[in-house]
Order: C-alpha cells, then structure tokens, then sequence
C-alpha cells in the first residue's frame, strides 16, 4: 500500500529535508534516518517502504546538496508529488533516476495518510480512498531517457559506448 | 529576434549560432568547482563505475571550504578524500587548507573566473560569478561527477528576466539591501528556473565585490543564474586578477532580445534591509524590526565575507564594544590577511569579536557560531530557512554587514545609518 505523507506547504527546503548537521556524510542509509528530521521529527518513524510525500510550491529549494534526494530515496519514498519543484533538486531527482510529480492540483486534494495507486506510463495519480483521481504531465522525453538508464552517469556511460 | 547575454553564452558554449529558452544543450564547461560537502560523492560515484578520469586537470578548482578546517572525524574523512583525488589526478589549482576559502569568495580573487565562460559548481551559490558576465549555476554531485568526467552537462536555455536598477544607492544601503529587495518583491521561487539579468546605472557605482552579493542571491528567488554585464570595473578587476589565460570573450544582450518580465528598482528608495526568519523574501525596511534582541552577529559567507564587508563592519565596530557574541569570518586567506594588514583585527578585538579562519561554517550551520534553541542571529549570509544555522528553533536575520555590525553594537536590530 502506497501511504501519502502530507505537508501542506510550499518552499520546503534542503535544510528541512536534511540539515547541513549531517552532511558530513554522503552514505544514503545514514541520511535516511534524518529524513525530514527539522520539518517532521516523525517522519522516518511513519514511513514504509513505497510511500509518497505531497508538498505545495517550490518543493527542494536552497542548497545543492544532492543528499536531500538521497535522504529521500534512503527512507524508501517512492516519489514526490508537489506542485512545482526547485530547480537544483528537480536536477538531481532526474540524475538519480527517482521519478518525481510535478501537479498542479493533486497536492491539494490529496490529505495525510490517503492511499495513492501512481501510473507512471499514463501519467496517473489514483486517491483509492477518495475514488478520485488526478493526471500529470509524465516527464520530458530526456528526463525518462535518464531516469530508465538508472540516472545520469548510466546514461552517459551507455551513449558514450 | 536578439538573444540574450545568457542565450548566447550558452550558445557558443553548446556550439551553436543560436538557442531559445526550453531548447536542451549539451554545453561544454569552462571551469568546474570541487568542494569538500558535495565532491567526494561524485568521485565515488565514478569510482563505482570504473571510472578514473578528468577532463582536464587546469579547469577543474579544488578547495575544501564548508567544514574546513575539519570540524569532526566524518568532515575529516571528506576532507581525506578530496585530497587523494585531487593529488591522485594532479589537479593544477589545488586549494589547501592555508589556501583554501569560501570557494564563492576564493575563485574570481584567484582569477579563475572569465566573462562568457560555463561554470558550474556542487553549492547553489555558484550563481555567484554571473557578476563577471559569465554563466554560472550550481549543481548536484551526480553532474558534478558527469562534469568531472566528460566537461559537458545538459542544460535547459533557461527565460530570462531583466531587472533595472535605477538611481543612486544611499547612504548606509548597499548591494545586500537591494538584492534582499528583488527578492521581497518576486518571491523565494519568483525566478525559478530562470536567468536574472541585472542591469542599470546602480550597478555602475558598484564594485565586484558588490556585485558579486546580487548574483550571489540569485539562487534564493529560485534562479538557474544572475548576470551583470561588462563593464571598466569589471576589466579592472579581471586585469588585477586573471593569472594564466587572460583572454575572454565580452557577449551582451541585443536590444530586441526578449524577456519573460522586466522588473524596475528606484535604487535611491531602498533602505537597509532585514530578511526575517524564515525566508530571504521576508524583507522588511529595517526600521520595522528595529530593536527586535539578537543574541549573535555573523559576518562572513560567500555573500558578505570578502574584504569590503569586513571595512564595512570596521568601521562601524571601531572604538565600541559589541553587545553580543560577534563572528567576523573572512572569506579566504587573502582576505584574511589583507583584513590583518589594514589593522581591522585589531579594531574587531578591541569590539570584543572573534575573527575565525576562512570557511563556511556557521552559515549552513555547520560550526563556528551555531545557534542554540530560541537564540537569534543576525547575519551577512545568504538563507534563514528553519535551522539553517543551528537549532531548529533559532532565528536568523539576513543583512548588509553594516545593519549586522551596528546590531551587534546595540545588541539589537538596528540601522547603521547613525553609525556612517
């Protein structure tokens, strides 16, 4: 079952998603634990493996620090859903190969612990508990191209062959 | 149609005639920084995969910055394998601790930095060196280890919009006080994925160094870049500065080059400005927090650590005593001992400040001046998002390092005009 984390807000930012106090490493398992730590302590308590986080505006503002992304994909969160997201984190999400959701309307009408049925290929979000259902914009052809080589030293690493 | 300065710097970078915003390039890179935060990830990310290259060992500038000098085992084990690789691949300008600054700071003061060249680098504040007319724009680790390997990396030709700066700045306002202003009016994603062009007579009374604080804040409206054109401050600067290739290309804009919004400033109207807590878009004249206790002043970063700050903040702190713990970081060694030569140690440590060793430090709240629950900064840098520097419960105040230098006289929020 794939569990929505709600956070109705816009602009949260890499410090929020994984302080600066931790950056002192770049392993994924250890940046996990810290996931979300400053905007939701409990996060990485309620989180299970395949769930999605909903956010407003401008989600991964700030820093560059790719390990936002990695703290993320570290707590087993399949993707994000937000309305629009900041440029540098946008980046690193596609050169990682982790699809994220840019929709304009389905963080609104999606709330805290809904359950969410994604159709990457029709660009789909089903709320099953709602019976409702939101379509986005899949990514562009370049970003998939990356995000199914497995991100962006794999495909540089293929079309360089 | 013309194109834009930006459009056309990446239209030779990707070596084209031309390009149009949303088109998708393959650019080649000029420079390509390397820090200590964000750099070893992308060495091990290529390890993983076989590869041991660099593009090019003279383009590729190495300095360990946000946590130098080590601040922990786990920062001194990045720091460890920044330096094997920058050894192992005999990197040409190799920033060593003694050497190595805020790479914001330390990169256009060592000449690395030429108008119409890409630069990317692993810090979202690379948008610094727009000031030099050049693109520049920050990145992850994975591009950085793209970047390392090939010299290219893709980019969208991002919209520009043109923002003109009119009138005179007043006294006591300076480039930190208008930028803080941009922001306040178009939001902390008002720019998202765009070029900010600055134009207009302001810029022209500015130096590099203030210049370099209003591309340095692209990046917290959200933008890809900024940009200033080129100008006789800007052939001075790089005629003091560039050492070994002195050679650049100057691109402008065209007249009929399209903007997606033109923003207009009557710089002679804006007033010291205070960022409050916990966005750089809350920017509010400082008369209206005035007062508001702070328990710390920071002056440093990669936006207000470079040697004009620090006289600015002298000037002010001369003969007084500050009210509150106050940090004065200068932003590289140069600096450091240009500070030391003119004598604004000695007027910081009769202030009762502490003047620590170039690094980032405090202001991504890393070490060196990190908050505690409830305390507030004021503060030179660039971002006051929750916990940025310490607590998740602290406060940060974003301003000009005079506003920061009188506050830490009064031990409160406070204009600097009655000190200049």
């Amino acid at each position: 079952m794939t569990k929505a984390h709600v956070y109705k807000r816009d602009h949260i930012n890499t410090d929020e998603i994984i302080p600066a106090r931790y950056l002192n490493t770049d392993d994924e398992a250890e940046l996990a634990k810290h996931c979300l730590e400053d905007l939701d302590a409990e996060f990485v308590k309620k989180v299970k493996k395949g769930d999605v986080i909903v956010a407003g505006e401008d989600f991964g503002c700030g820093s560059s620090r790719e390990h936002a992304v990695w703290a993320i994909r570290g707590a087993g969160v399949q993707t994000v859903i937000a309305k629009s997201f900041a440029r540098i984190f946008y980046r690193n999400a596609i050169n990682n190969g982790f699809y994220i959701i840019e929709s304009p309307h389905a963080p609104d009408g999606i709330d805290d612990g809904d359950e969410l049925e994604i159709d990457y290929k029709k660009g789909t979000i089903k709320v099953i508990n709602k019976g409702v259902s939101y379509s986005f914009l899949p990514l562009p052809g370049f970003a998939l191209e990356i995000i199914e080589a497995g991100g962006l030293l794999e495909h540089i690493t293929k079309t360089h062959k | 149609m013309g194109m834009t300065i930006t459009e056309k710097i990446l239209a030779k970078a990707a070596g084209k005639e031309r390009v149009q915003p949303g088109e998708l390039i393959d650019a080649k890179l000029d420079v390509v920084l390397f820090i200590d935060v964000t750099g070893p990830a992308a060495v091990s990310m290529l390890e993983a995969r076989g590869i041991d290259k660099v593009f090019d060992r003279e383009k590729i500038i190495v300095t360990p910055d946000h946590f130098q000098p080590a601040k922990d085992i786990k920062s001194a084990e990045l720091h460890k394998r920044l330096d094997d690789w920058a050894r192992r691949h005999k990197i040409k300008y190799y920033y060593k601790l003694g050497r190595a600054g805020v790479c914001h700071a330390l990169l256009p003061e060592q000449g690395h930095i030429r108008p119409g060249e890409v630069i990317i680098g692993p810090d979202s504040h690379t948008c610094t060196y727009g000031a030099f007319a050049a693109f520049s724009t920050g990145v992850g680790s994975t591009d950085l280890a793209a970047a390392i390997a090939t010299g290219k990396l893709w980019f969208r030709v991002p919209e520009s919009m043109k923002f003109v700066l009119h009138g005179k700045l007043g006294h006591g306002v300076y480039s930190k006080d208008v930028i803080l202003t941009v922001i306040g009016r178009i939001g902390v994603d008002g720019a998202l994925y765009r070029a900010m062009e600055f134009v207009g007579p302001a810029l022209a009374d500015m130096s590099m160094e203030s210049r370099m604080t209003i591309t340095n804040m692209a990046i917290e409206a959200g933008a890809k870049s900024g940009i200033i054109d080129f100008d006789n401050v800007t052939k001075k600067y790089l005629d003091e500065h560039l050492k070994d290739k002195k050679e650049y290309t100057v691109f402008e804009s065209d007249k009929n080059a399209e903007y997606i919004l033109v923003e207009e400033f009557d710089c002679s109207k804006i007033e010291p400005m205070v960022a409050l807590p916990h966005l750089p878009s809350n920017a509010v004249p400082v008369a209206e927090c005035a007062g508001k206790k702070m328990d710390q002043a920071y002056i440093g970063s990669c936006t207000n650590g470079r040697i004009e700050d620090l006289r600015i903040a002298a000037k002010i702190l001369k003969g007084k005593q500050a009210a509150i713990r106050t940090i004065i970081v200068p932003a590289t060694p140069t600096i450091w001992k240009q500070a030391k030569d003119e004598g604004l140690f000695d007027i910081f440590y009769d202030a009762g400040c502490v003047v620590s060793a170039p690094t980032c430090g405090a202001c991504l709240g890393g070490f060196m001046g990190v908050l505690a629950e409830g305390e507030k900064c004021v503060s030179t840098t660039n971002r006051n998002f929750v916990g940025r520097m310490g607590h998740p419960k602290s406060e940060v105040y974003l301003a000009s390092p005079a506003t920061a230098a009188a506050s830490a006289v009064e031990g409160k929020i406070t204009d600097p005009r009655k000190y200049l």
